[in-house]
């Protein structure tokens, strides 16, 4: 057999790239239905552990039913949009849309007769997109908890945002100033409070060699609550 | 014939599987794959899981190139190779996704990269274009094994001397902490893990004299 010859060059050619595409789209396929439930599952896990209930993936579809009462899709201006399935939204795409036709998730949580409004967040690491849930008190200032995930930040360093101690650090911290204005919480570096014990100065200690995450952090925060405050002004006027 | 009656694990086949974990080290020695020793090494979960990935990968493109290599036109064999690494690196990210999710997360984009490494391509053009599928199996395996080792070495090291952990898992006990000691941040950052490997040859190079460059 010449196997130098174009003929047989060509032939190898397609026979291995037919073979193992079929392969790689059969396996694709036929893992969908798993990897879909991973993402949908994983997504309650982190909207639930925002508002303190911690579970395993496996538990997190029973307990999202009984602890999340609404979700709604907003408008920019704060309106309702019932057309729109709010925990269908994917973010991912939704942000790059103009801010009068994006629609804003927001998922109400009813933990033990107290109220919870969770946000999702989505912005830009160092890397790649960072993500993450911020879940507000009753009072919309004090944050609950946060949950942080990302595409591929650093390991050990700009990956470090979803370790509890950095998630954990936003517990109780204000969105507003003191003067009742909107700042968003800042990932310091020039934090005069690195233990974290004055929780009205809407910072938190950043993480040595991740700047840019941190930033990242500190704007998407900014910039996703930013939306909702038209429908949380609604809200107290009522 | 009488190749084929040579034993599985015969002494020479053995050196294929040994070898690569001192003499030849793909990272100490030939220093290839350097990059995401760099990258990965800052924790030992990912860098065992990383090791374990690059093993199914070497170990099945050793394999496939190997039983290819009569039929594998000499002109396009490097897309050849390509394509069958980056098939195989598709699929274990597919079966992470599917049945290790959390791992899958953590390894993210680096588990992709596997396709770049230099050690995987090396060896099926330097290897199993030219030898039997059992002696390429072995082959690729070991070196597979020689990478990963350094891996978990110096994950090892940086885990514990940078987080205070293994594992994920603290291992200091709280009183050394009390006494002032610290988590060396340094060790999280990717130029430390290029002193690890130094330190780590010196090291090798003390113990195997072999290995020293004559001049």
């Amino acid at each position: 057999m010449n196997t130098e010859s174009n003929r047989h060059t060509y032939l190898f050619a397609g026979i291995m790239v037919i073979t193992i595409a079929f392969v790689l789209s059969f396996t694709s396929e036929s893992l969908k239905e798993l990897k879909l439930d991973n993402v949908k599952k994983e997504k309650m896990q982190n909207i639930l552990s925002t508002v303190g209930v911690n579970v395993s993936r496996d538990e997190s579809e029973d307990l999202y039913n009984q602890y999340i009462i609404e979700e709604l899709s907003l408008t920019h201006n704060g309106d309702i949009d019932q057309e729109v399935n709010a925990f269908n939204i994917n973010l991912a795409l939704e942000i790059r849309k103009g801010l009068d036709d994006q629609r804003f998730p927001l998922y109400i949580a009813d933990v033990d007769n107290s109220k919870y409004y969770i946000i999702p967040l989505r912005g830009n690491g160092l890397w790649n997109a960072i993500w993450g849930y911020i879940a507000l008190k009753q009072d919309i200032n004090t944050i609950e908890g946060i949950s942080f995930g990302h595409e591929a930040e650093t390991a050990g360093l700009g990956a470090e945002i979803t370790q509890d101690w950095f998630m954990n650090s936003f517990n109780d911290e204000k969105i507003l100033n003191s003067n009742g204005e909107f700042v968003g919480i800042y990932v310091s570096k020039s934090n005069n409070d690195p233990d974290n014990i004055d929780k009205n100065d809407n910072e938190v200690d950043a993480i040595s060699g991740a700047t840019i995450t941190g930033d990242g952090v500190s704007d998407m925060i900014k910039e996703r609550l930013e939306n909702y405050l038209p429908y949380f002004n609604n809200l107290s006027n009522e | 014939m009488s190749k084929d009656k040579e034993k599985l694990f015969s002494k020479k086949n053995r050196t294929l599987l040994t070898d690569p974990l001192d003499d030849s080290n793909p990272i100490t020695v030939q220093v290839l794959g350097v990059c995401s020793a760099l990258a990965i090494t800052v924790k030992l979960e990912p860098a065992v899981v990383m090791t374990l990935s690059v093993i199914f990968v070497m170990g099945s493109s050793n394999m496939i190139i190997s039983i290819l290599r009569n039929i594998i036109p000499n002109r396009i064999r490097i897309i050849v190779q390509l394509v069958v690494i980056a098939f195989l690196v598709a699929l274990v990210d597919q079966f992470l996704k599917a049945y290790a999710y959390d791992v899958s997360k953590q390894l993210s984009i680096f588990i992709g990269l596997i396709i770049t490494n230099c050690i995987v391509m090396g060896r099926l053009e330097a290897f199993a274009l030219g030898n039997g599928v059992w002696k390429s199996f072995l082959d690729g395996v070991g070196n597979a094994l020689g990478y990963g080792w350094i891996l978990i070495v110096v994950a090892f090291i940086r885990e514990l001397f940078g987080s205070g952990e293994l594992f994920g898992i603290p291992v200091i006990p709280e009183f050394i902490y009390e006494l002032g000691y610290r988590d060396n941040g340094l060790m999280l950052l990717s130029p430390m893990a290029l002193i690890v490997v130094g330190v780590y040859i010196w090291i090798q190079r003390y113990f195997n004299r072999k290995l020293i460059e004559k001049d």
